[in-house]
């Protein structure tokens, strides 16, 4: 690698860690319901919001109504989603004048927003309304990013509950998420990315007279281009902040209006790890030790930055069937990526958004070299804990954690505990859910769409790489990441259908196992450390975990890489 | 569950006016006070009329004009109201035969020129609308430029010095040059935001 791409890459990391510090110490004080400097304003909003939701704040639950409330909420969120994008048309706020969304892709699209997956079967400006995008999509965005939130602090409570039954209040949680921490923080990133140019208007679209005209494919002239507008900035701040990635227009943030420069994006790649790599702070006060958080996080740096360097490495590499054809041998990568964010922020931009279930993308990752699209790929298999989804990547990393344990457990033949919370039956059978599921869909997903010509027929490109685009779709759609080799053409039956059941399976066959873990660990007690703890904060824990999460995650997943991308890879060779 | 039902519903619908209604109209004053020209598509005027976005390409092939990099928008190049990449993989033939269809369309309008051909000038962006090339890829076209308007070298490389952006921070992003603002210098149009 370049010197240049190894230092971006350090300043990247280096302010990634500055900022999330303080927020992380922020998000302990909301949660533990201490109060902040923003409460003067916030606090009032927080109870008008309570008194007509009909939220009773000081009720607690148990894990049972805690999960049921989550899913409750999420059934609401999916209608909402899907009324909107089906009846848009007769709805206000539709400059463009768009149709109702079809059926399937409205299926798709309110699961994959309700989610918090963003996955995209639509193109954006040609597809919703700005009623739809902002009543429906913006709001998912919030709540759902909130919800994954929540469900991490009853997680969190159940490791600091002594023999209790009570995990936290759901409504409290999701709202204290949405307005103080999710809310401010996107009014702020949404004016510095206005000030840079991301447009913000209800204007559906503007005309500008062609310097010189074009032609068209049916061979017309055009003689004007019609730039699309809308309230993006809004959408696009807290689609990065939320962990969510559905982007205001098709290209996402590689749209000059999503993501106008260097500036602009380096904010919003800060911005799509920021609140993950925060909660691993907020875990350590939560639980009053702060070397438990760091310990985690430090074992997400120990898988990130080596795919992180994979990436870059592999896209600052030519295509050498280019080369062939006489292009320059030393630019490296270029198809699909933009001029103003270069190489090195676009694969920094890759390896951010699939390691956190972010999505978001700002260079088309169908067209990355082989290697340089593995590293996204199978930072999604891996389950999206590597950061993750605000809130589900740092429970799924805490599942982890549990097994990491156990596993050190069986080699020293003493029942494992975590925290001081003794793992047992019940927590490994929920645990091994919580891995087995996600990956069952990813391999039986692809194995079915391989094998029927519904799967096959919208591929958008031949051999070793079309197999890419399946797995990168099922990987993506069942993590609920929600970024995607784009060639695939996914808003027919088969792949709206199919996609839509794995994102469910992604969100929900996890939280509720995670939220039975809560229960079962609030209701033990805390055994104080002795002689034969494994100590978790330790460098040890670290690679301990680390190495748990690459066995899993290559064991489960190489032979079907070996068929995409390592072939490609050898074949381009 | 009837009462979880009943405030599932209440607060997606409070929820809904604070995050879907308030915040988007708050971001959209609060920008279009502060930040007119930029929250309303970056665009540049010729007295009256809106020639462009600097933020947006615009696709180009007149042998005096500096060309933008290729586009995968349809139905023709640099749609703003479609944006796509190509998403070609690197070993599909479809993105060789493009490369090489545009290799032979740069040396056909230039063909003593014997640079080695820019990767960026030949190749699709993410977004299909990339208002910018890389300062080889300018460079790659300056005689070109030079000889159709019949003007010296050294007056389009002034253009284009003019519309080079250095990298941010000196690391983020290559140098890159603004390819509509080159056009408009070389034409002499004067434009304001």
């Amino acid at each position: 690698m370049n010197p240049v791409a190894v230092l971006e890459c350090a300043l990247y990391l280096v302010l990634l860690v500055a900022l999330a510090w303080p927020l992380g110490a922020y998000m302990a004080r909301v949660y533990t319901g201490e109060s902040t400097w923003a409460d003067r304003v916030l606090g009032p909003l927080e109870r008008v919001v309570y008194r007509l939701s009909g939220v009773k704040s000081a009720v607690q639950m148990n894990w049972r109504q805690y999960a049921g409330a989550v899913l409750v909420f999420h059934v609401f969120g999916f209608l909402a989603v899907y009324g909107l994008q089906r009846f848009q048309a007769v709805l206000p706020l539709n400059p463009a004048g768009l149709p109702g969304v079809p059926p399937e892709v409205a299926w798709n699209t309110a699961v994959s927003f309700a989610t918090n997956t963003n996955w995209q079967a639509y193109g954006g400006e040609t597809t919703m309304s700005h009623l739809t995008q902002m009543l429906a999509l913006t709001t998912q965005n919030f709540v759902s990013a909130a919800a994954g939130m929540a469900v991490l602090v009853a997680l969190i409570r159940g490791l600091t509950g002594r023999q209790v039954t009570d995990v936290g209040n759901f409504w409290v949680d999701m709202t204290r998420s949405t307005l103080h921490i999710l809310l401010p923080l996107s009014v702020v990133l949404a004016l510095l990315l206005v000030s840079h140019g991301v447009v913000q208007t209800f204007t559906g679209s503007v005309s500008v007279h062609l310097l010189e005209p074009t032609t068209s494919a049916d061979g017309k002239t055009v003689a004007d281009q019609v730039l699309a507008l809308g309230p993006a900035a809004s959408q696009v701040a807290i689609k990065q902040l939320g962990t969510n990635g559905g982007g205001f227009f098709n290209a996402n943030s590689a749209h000059p209006f999503e993501n106008p420069d260097g500036f602009s994006n380096l904010l919003q790649m800060l911005s799509i790890l920021l609140i993950p790599v925060a909660l691993c702070f907020t875990f350590g006060r939560m639980v009053g030790q702060p070397k438990q958080g760091l310990a985690l996080l430090m074992a997400m740096f120990v898988i990130f930055v080596p795919l992180l360097a994979l990436t870059v490495a592999s896209e600052h590499q030519a295509n050498p069937v280019l080369t062939a054809l006489g292009v320059d041998p030393a630019m490296g990568n270029w198809e699909g990526k933009e001029l103003r964010f270069g190489i090195t922020s676009s694969a920094i931009w890759a390896t951010a958004t699939t390691a956190a279930s972010n999505g978001s993308v700002n260079a088309m990752h169908d067209s990355f070299m082989p290697l340089g699209g593995l590293g996204p790929m199978w930072l999604m298999q891996l389950g999206e804990i590597v950061f993750g989804g605000v809130g589900s990547g740092l429970y799924g990393m805490l599942v982890y954690a549990f097994i990491a344990v156990f596993v050190a457990g069986l080699m020293v033949g003493r029942t494992p505990e975590y925290l001081g919370k003794k793992v047992e039956a019940f927590e490994m059978k929920m645990a091994s859910l919580v891995i087995l599921l996600p990956s069952a869909s990813v391999l039986i997903g692809t194995a079915v769409a391989c094998s029927i010509p519904a799967g096959t027929q919208p591929l958008g490109n031949p051999g070793a790489h079309g197999f890419s685009e399946i797995l990168y779709a099922f990987s993506s759609g069942s993590n609920n990441n929600g970024s995607a080799f784009g060639g695939l053409t996914v808003n027919g039956l088969f792949y709206s259908t199919a996609i839509g059941i794995v994102m469910l399976i992604g969100r929900f066959w996890v939280i509720v196992p995670v939220l039975a873990l809560a229960g079962s660990l609030a209701k033990k007690k805390i055994v104080p450390p002795g002689a034969g703890t494994l100590p978790t904060h330790t460098p040890l824990f670290v690679a301990l975990l680390a190495g748990t999460i690459l066995l899993v995650g290559a064991l489960t997943f190489i032979p079907s890489l070996a068929l995409g991308p390592i072939v490609e890879h050898l074949a381009l060779r | 569950m009837k009462a979880t039902i009943l405030t599932a519903i209440r607060a997606l619908l409070v929820l809904t006016c604070v995050t879907g209604l308030l915040y988007p109209l708050l971001v959209t004053g609060l920008a279009q006070a502060v930040f007119p020209v930029q929250a309303n598509g970056s665009l540049l005027r010729d007295g009256n009329t809106p020639v462009g976005s600097s933020l947006v390409g615009q696709a180009f092939s007149a042998e005096r004009y500096l060309w933008s990099r290729p586009s995968a928008t349809a139905p023709f190049a640099y749609n703003a109201a479609a944006s796509t990449g190509s998403n070609l993989g690197p070993s599909n033939p479809a993105l060789a035969a493009a490369v090489k269809q545009r290799i032979e369309t740069l040396r056909h309008a230039d063909p003593g020129n014997r640079q080695v051909v820019p990767t960026d000038l030949v190749t699709a962006s993410g977004s299909g609308l990339d208002p910018d090339i890389s300062v080889a890829a300018a460079a790659f076209q300056v005689p070109r430029i030079a000889r159709a308007r019949g003007v010296a070298v050294g007056e389009v490389e002034t253009a284009v010095r003019q519309c080079t952006h250095s990298p941010l921070l000196g690391m983020i992003g290559p140098a890159h040059v603004n390819v509509l603002c080159v056009n408009l210098a070389l034409d002499h149009v004067s434009v304001r935001p």
